[in-house]
């Protein structure tokens, strides 16, 4: 039998170097004896005998390994007040090495006991980290804050840190049981444990706090049970407002009752509505438009959309181009052509010698039409009722701009413009005639060319979509002079 | 008025509001000895728990309870006659600071009844988060309520200093809000959400590619919205449709129910009955159903009924309306298809992933995977066990999850 002395109930390494040692030498876990020192007297010694631990580990090292994923279960549940977690965790040591895959098993008795013992020590530390309550020591300047509090397991090195983090412009202490710790302003110390009576036991701001607590606190949907689970009784002690808990589980249903119970008293005072805001004189008939688009239901798309994305540009652009429906971007945003088809089409008007601040632009279907994904809106092709539906806002965006062209870009576009389904590839490159001297240009729409997957093909096409645009800035040279 | 008095006013009129995380934001802390405070971006931190169940992370009041609207589903509408008070800024920074060095809370959630006017308000509500951050160096949580149709120069400030920011969609349907609020204006809430989640791209983006200079700050934690349910007609399928469309469109990091609950002075126009807090659970169960079980929001209700059952969880429902699926054999099914199991969490899967790797998964072994059997075995196929092939074909399977009638009670 060999007894193994550890210095604290929280020193790892020293578990760490005996259990290398010991596992070297091929000791097995039925033949070990751990315990902590200062409590050596609980056991009958001496029969046990020392292992020699002077072996040389050095050359051993190298032939064993265990997974980080080991040694941090390992580093947790060393910190579990049950006492036989030095020898449980030398037997999963133990058992790692003939069998390498064993902490992936989740079902292996060890690995699920030793898994929920690091869980309870990780749930105690965030409880911890919820739990300390400080009260204030001498005011001001002077103050000094300090906290009591009781873990269950031994975590008090382990949460101190983030007290330091989080609070480093004050100096503080928690005390416990079992050891305390302390911040100066420049690094944590641990000293031994105390009694409660060493602790404060008030602060100026408690009398607010329970206040708070109880106003937060909605006595119409009492749930005693979820409040238990996350704050068990065993920390009531040591929270100031927990003194409140049972007077307004009590006081709860009368409350409800009462709210329940009485009708509404009368508003004391006349209902004061809010002025109606003052609208802008509108500047012209595609302000009105825009404003009167903002609200239209003519067909279900509005729905699920963010906004009506209604056209841009000059009151009078010679230019119209006439686009499918906004994007998710445009629909975000309330403007068309900002996103990726956008900057396609920024690149190609550039590219073609054409100001865009100079041109209209607008969709056929001012509304996105999409279907939600998770985080993403799938875009779908609006169907022809929708366009039809849509249509009127084209026809009067067409006679308030009188443009002198219009360019469907894609066949949404191209439909709504003439009024009938109509072939990209078979019209696009030629000018034809509308009704009013207007002309029309078909072409494809920007998305078509970020969707091919070749980038031959897409290059090619590009400068197709870039030359049906230069016979747009022709026709605008043309105008100009 | 003493700020006591003010503080529980104001708590008071804030505590409808669901919202109270404080995870998912950047790491910070105050080592560098400026000021005070730090995050807990893996999990959010409960500092305590009211006997309602919800926990107390947050400060969370609002400025002031004085409102131009009078939404009628709420405790503040302009024509109830509860208390009104009004916080100073300075007032719910010293409060926000003395409680947080307590350790009592993460940091501040405020809000605002409307008051002057949508900018007016917002900008109330920003200098609190202002002072904090650049007078008292405070590095904690800060979760402010953003004005719908405020000034786009005002909300980028919001998210300068805030953690993360919301605007309650309030209720599911349009139609019941132009009913409910008539003030309030869903194209104006979806509007500035839409704001938000350009300007949450845009920081994520120049994150991404940001060089030497540094992104500007803009919500670390994202946005989030509420739904009151139960105080309108709308059916579960609608609520889900929405919250689906929701996610997809502004990114939220979470949608919140809050069961409509009696209110002080309560409208006549309202259910007076108590919460439908079973409800609100089942929709809480569907919505994690969406977003981490693969999920689509049309499949989790039965579209013969459009409500989610009460009895029991959505996820055995489902099951239970598609039992030609089952039973799926542990040791080979996809990750996809264990999702769909009832009983089986997310972690429970990634387990039963590991383990089935190594070795072969008995019934003893799902006590130790905590799976609850009793739910799970109608549907599994284990290396010593197979469900009767009756078993899934029997009409009485439903009833053998029904919980059984007991006596109510608060269970303290």
């Amino acid at each position: 039998m060999h007894l193994i002395t550890l210095d604290s109930q929280t020193d790892f390494e020293g578990w760490r170097t005996a259990a290398r040692s010991l596992v070297l030498h091929e000791v097995k876990p039925t033949d070990v004896t751990w315990i902590v020192r200062g409590d050596e007297s609980e056991l009958f010694a001496p029969a046990a005998e020392a292992l020699p631990l002077e072996t040389p580990l050095g050359t051993f090292q190298a032939t064993f390994n265990v997974s980080a994923k080991f040694v941090e279960l390992a580093q947790s549940a060393i910190l579990h007040r049950d006492p036989e977690r030095f020898a449980m965790l030398y037997r999963l040591l133990w058992r790692l090495r003939g069998h390498h895959h064993l902490l992936e098993v989740a079902t292996d008795p060890d690995v699920a006991l030793l898994t929920v013992m690091a869980k309870a020590v990780r749930r105690d530390e965030h409880k911890m980290h919820a739990f300390v309550r400080f009260r204030e020591v001498g005011r001001e300047q002077k103050a000094h804050y300090v906290a009591w509090f009781e873990p269950e397991h031994h975590i008090v090195e382990l949460a101190a840190p983030f007290f330091a983090r989080r609070f480093a412009d004050m100096p503080w202490s928690i005390l416990t049981p079992d050891a305390c710790a302390h911040w100066d302003g420049h690094a944590v110390s641990i000293t031994p444990g105390v009694g409660k009576a060493e602790a404060p036991t008030e602060d100026r701001l408690e009398e607010t706090w329970r206040r708070y607590y109880a106003s937060i606190f909605n006595p119409a949907r009492l749930k005693v049970k979820a409040m238990q689970s996350e704050m068990p009784k065993k920390y009531w002690r040591n929270l100031p407002e927990a003194s409140l808990i049972k007077p307004l589980i009590a006081g709860a249903e009368r409350l409800t009752g009462a709210m329940i119970a009485n009708a509404a008293t009368e508003p004391h005072k006349s209902q004061k509505r809010p002025e109606p805001s003052m609208k802008h004189e509108t500047s012209g008939d595609i302000a009105t438009l825009r404003e009167e688009a903002a609200d239209c239901r003519a067909c279900p798309l509005w729905k699920d959309a963010t906004q009506t994305v209604f056209g841009e540009g000059p009151p009078h652009a010679r230019i119209m181009l006439v686009g499918e429906q906004p994007g998710d971007k445009e629909d975000l945003a309330g403007k068309p052509f900002v996103g990726p088809a956008g900057q396609m089409l920024d690149r190609a008007l550039q590219e073609a010698g054409i100001d865009r601040t100079k041109v209209y632009v607008t969709n056929a279907v001012k509304h996105f039409k999409f279907v939600p994904r998770g985080k993403i809106r799938l875009h779908q092709k609006p169907a022809t009722p929708e366009i039809k539906a849509c249509r009127q806002w084209y026809e009067r965006e067409l006679a308030a701009i009188k443009p002198a062209l219009v360019v469907a870009m894609g066949a949404t576009a191209a439909q709504s413009v003439f009024g009938k389904i109509t072939p990209i590839n078979k019209n696009r490159g030629q000018l034809i005639e509308l009704e009013h001297g207007i002309q029309a240009l078909v072409t494809v729409h920007p998305s078509y060319l970020l969707r091919l997957p070749d980038p031959d093909a897409r290059a090619l096409e590009y400068q197709r979509f870039v030359d049906d645009l230069r016979i747009v800035a022709a026709m605008l040279k043309k105008h100009a002079a | 008025m003493d700020v006591e008095r003010k503080l529980a006013i104001l708590a008071d009129a804030a505590k409808y509001d669901a919202s109270c995380a404080s995870s998912g934001t950047e790491r910070r802390d105050s080592s560098d000895g400026k000021g005070m405070g730090s995050t807990a971006p893996g999990m959010g931190i409960c500092h305590s728990y009211a006997p309602d169940g919800r926990c107390i992370s947050l400060l969370k009041v609002l400025l002031t309870n004085a409102c131009n609207y009078d939404c009628l589903y709420c405790v503040n509408r302009s024509s109830s006659n509860v208390p009104r008070a009004r916080f100073t800024s300075d007032e719910v920074v010293k409060l926000t600071l003395d409680f947080y060095r307590r350790n009592y809370i993460e940091g501040l959630f405020l809000s605002s009844g409307i008051i002057r006017s949508a900018d007016y308000t917002m900008e109330q509500v920003v200098s609190v988060a202002r002072k904090l951050r650049e007078q008292h160096h405070f590095r904690g949580y800060i979760h402010l309520k953003t004005i719908p149709e405020a000034d786009d120069a005002l909300i980028t400030e919001a998210g300068k200093y805030a953690d993360r920011l919301s605007i309650n969609i309030e209720v599911p349907e349009e139609d019941s809000l132009a009913r409910l609020a008539p003030e309030k204006n869903v194209r104006a809430i979806r509007r500035t959400m839409g704001r938000l989640r350009l300007k949450l791209d845009e920081a994520q983006e120049d994150q991404a590619t940001a060089t030497k200079a540094k992104p500007p700050r803009f919500a670390p934690a994202g946005q989030s919205t509420q739904m009151i349910i139960g105080a309108d007609a709308a059916s579960d399928k609608t609520i889900l449709d929405t919250s689906a469309n929701l996610y997809g469109s502004y990114k939220l990091k979470r949608v919140y129910y809050s069961a409509f609950s009696p209110i002080p002075d309560s409208s006549r126009a309202l259910p007076l009955s108590p919460p439908p807090l079973v409800r609100e659970h089942r929709l809480y169960q569907a919505d994690w159903l969406m977003r981490f079980y693969g999920f689509d929001a049309g499949e989790i209700v039965d579209p013969t009924r459009g409500m989610l059952s009460l009895e029991i969880d959505p996820k055995l429902a489902w099951a239970l309306r598609h039992r030609d699926r089952f039973p799926l054999d542990i040791a080979t099914a996809s990750r996809e298809d264990l999702l769909r199991v009832p009983g089986f969490g997310t972690k429970a899967v990634d387990r039963i992933i590991a383990t089935r790797r190594v070795t072969s998964i008995r019934v003893a072994d799902l006590a130790r995977l905590h799976v609850p059997a009793k739910k799970a075995l109608p549907f599994i196929v284990l290396s010593d066990f197979k469900p009767s092939p009756h078993q899934l074909d029997d009409a009485r399977l439903a009833e053998r999850f029904k919980p059984k009638a007991e006596q109510l009670g608060f269970g303290f």
